[in-house]
């Protein structure tokens, strides 16, 4: 039987949410050779993120819906200087970029596990508090709070399996 | 040593630099997408291309297949987070002499490139 995360009126997967932590711990000790920790996922019923940088892919195929990283943007600024092995100005284009394709190998490599055939979009990147993520209205959203030496940030995954069509 | 890397994020290209600017006598031109890397392709030869697979105007897989009509001897190593087998196989078939996922560690991507270079020169 599956663990499921019961939420009203829907129900989110453990299975879809696995491979994410998985490839976030991956990505953290590869490119930024630190350490992610993972707390306890809550469900999340608000469209803002966590925090005031965040980048957000989409998935399309057998599974559909989005994955947002959301950084502190004091986190974001060291995260992205571990990454691009220099300070970057978080103004400057450069600063998106970076967290942009951290996030992309975040779901390329959640979308591997997940062991199934899907389409990811370019990342976007927000930056600026309170801003709002639009996502697909019948899929829960779950948000998984991260620890690393770079400082905290947060996972948020809202997807689901889509039924193979005849 | 040329080496030309396609990405379009400016900070791979970076890293990518970074890593393998240890390999002696490397030096690097840089394409954001496979539009921009087959004009580069058009005016000079390179000994190794590095290639993004999700890119805007021209992905990787397409800029490898039409590079393949014309260049059938460029070692292209591909650089990417599309990582399941299928994928592969595909970029394979298209024309890559070899594979990299990211994330990469510098280790293997630099021994990917060593090894891919070599085999080009045996």
């Amino acid at each position: 039987m599956e663990a499921t995360i019961e939420q009203p009126k829907s129900t989110i997967n453990v299975k879809l949410i696995v491979p994410f932590i998985n490839s976030v711990r991956s990505v953290f000790s590869k490119m930024l050779n630190t350490t992610a920790t993972v707390e306890r996922p809550a469900v999340k019923s608000v469209p803002v993120p966590q925090y005031d940088v965040s980048a957000i892919i989409g998935f399309s195929g057998e599974i559909a819906g989005s994955v947002v990283v959301s950084f502190p943007k004091a986190t974001a600024i060291k995260v992205v200087a571990a990454f691009a092995g220099m300070e970057v100005d978080p103004d400057g284009p450069d600063f998106a970029d970076a967290i942009g394709e951290l996030t992309n190998m975040i779901a390329g490599g959640a979308k591997k596990d997940l062991g199934v055939s899907a389409g990811i979009t370019c990342p976007s990147v927000i930056l600026g508090s309170g801003h709002v993520i639009a996502r697909l209205r019948d899929v829960p959203c779950l948000a998984i709070p991260c620890n690393s030496a770079l400082g905290a940030f947060c996972i948020e995954v809202s997807i689901k399996q889509v039924p193979a069509t005849a | 040593m040329k080496i030309l890397l396609v990405d379009d994020s400016r900070t791979m290209r970076n890293i990518q630099k970074k890593i393998l600017g240890d390999i002696s006598g490397a030096e690097f031109a840089e394409a954001g997408d496979g539009v921009e890397a087959l004009a580069q392709f058009a005016g000079q030869k390179f000994d190794l291309a590095l290639v993004d697979w999700n890119m805007p105007n021209m992905d990787g897989l397409t800029m490898v297949t039409r590079l393949r009509q014309s260049d059938k001897t460029t070692p292209l190593i591909m650089c990417t987070t599309e990582a399941e087998k299928a994928r592969v196989i595909e970029a394979i078939k298209a024309g890559v002499n070899n594979y990299v996922v990211k994330p990469f560690t510098p280790e293997s991507l630099t021994e990917k490139v060593k090894l891919t270079l070599s085999k080009a020169a045996a």
